[in-house]
């Protein structure tokens, strides 16, 4: 593989994970603060692929496709960030590994009449260690919840950040985007590196 | 439940099989871990053409800027998986460069991780 010296010239990507309930709002947040339309791309799974090089024995595999949105930031010349919405279904969740690998944090959105929508999403995010902040969407017709009482239902830890947020304002996602990346800062290790 | 012989696959199939003949039935890339965020370019090696398929040569042309796998992914209409194997393809002829792997396979680190803070603030 040539890679010598390409990183002279090749932009580092940063990879943001959007997550949260089916319809809660993720590609329109995605599409507000990304400087082109959200792309869709999809990947293609088959069960049991793992250790399968090939199409060998394809008649016994189920096969479906899981669409993926994402929107770009480039932040300059050399750093482009990617927000990538998460598939909503549940039973996508081992996409979201390869997403959230090396990822530098999330955004849960939730919609505060349908809390247990965000559930899988904050499970995945702290079982793996991933920096996340929770966005409340706003929706006609939700209350306004302080953020002790969002912590509270959703019985997360008083260090995670809750914002208000409004996915269709390119200010306020904004303003969730830099609220996760304070938030991914303040988790880094100290000066020394902690050798775990 | 077993399939009648007669139907070894059903129509859930099709859009399996097509996009995987564009990559000759291979469904992982050769070249080990592309992630979708990973930046590519197409470098002029000189190479031969032959042997490349209209869907190698359309990401040619749209990475001759770096761009992600993601974006070209979407730009050429095929699931990830297939745009990986073709840019192992071209990454093995020497056509495409991809920055060094270990800096995409770790969470960002804190100069990185600043410099993203600090031009989404500019936004």
């Amino acid at each position: 593989m040539v890679s010598v010296h390409s990183e002279q010239i090749i932009p580092a990507s940063v990879k943001v994970l959007v997550a949260g309930g089916f319809g809660v709002g993720k590609t329109t947040l995605v599409g507000s603060v990304s400087e082109i339309p959200p792309l869709s791309t999809e990947e293609l799974l088959t069960e049991a692929s793992s250790g399968v090089d090939d199409l060998a024995g394809v008649e016994g595999k189920t096969t479906t496709t899981v669409a993926l949105d994402f929107g770009r930031i480039t932040v300059s010349p050399r750093i482009v960030l990617y927000l990538f919405g998460t598939p909503g279904q549940d039973r996508f969740w081992f996409m979201w590994d390869e997403l959230a690998y090396g990822a530098a944090g999330a955004i849960v959105l939730i919609d505060t009449r349908r809390l247990e929508a965000s559930f899988a999403a904050i499970d995945f995010f702290e079982r793996r260690r991933i920096p996340f902040v929770v966005a409340v969407n706003h929706f006609e017709g939700s209350y306004d919840y302080e953020a002790d009482e969002v912590r509270k239902a959703l019985a997360i830890n008083d260090s995670i950040p809750v914002v208000a947020c409004d996915a269709r304002k390119k200010d306020s996602s904004k303003l969730a985007l830099i609220k996760l990346l304070e938030h991914a800062m303040s988790r880094l290790p100290a000066a020394e590196p902690k050798v775990s | 439940m077993a399939q009648p012989p007669d139907h070894w696959f059903d129509e859930e199939a099709g859009p399996l099989v097509r996009p995987y003949a564009m990559t000759r039935g291979r469904t992982r890339p050769a070249t080990g871990w592309l992630d979708v965020a990973t930046q590519v370019m197409a470098v002029d090696s000189g190479g031969d053409p032959l042997g490349l398929g209209p869907e190698h040569q359309a990401i040619l042309r749209l990475c001759r800027q770096p761009l992600s796998i993601a974006e070209l992914a979407a730009y050429v209409d095929l699931p990830l998986v297939v745009a990986k194997v073709l840019l192992s393809d071209l990454i093995e002829r020497g056509d495409v460069v991809v920055r060094a792997p270990e800096q995409v396979a770790s969470a960002p680190g804190r100069d990185l991780l600043q410099a993203v803070l600090d031009g989404v603030r500019a936004l």
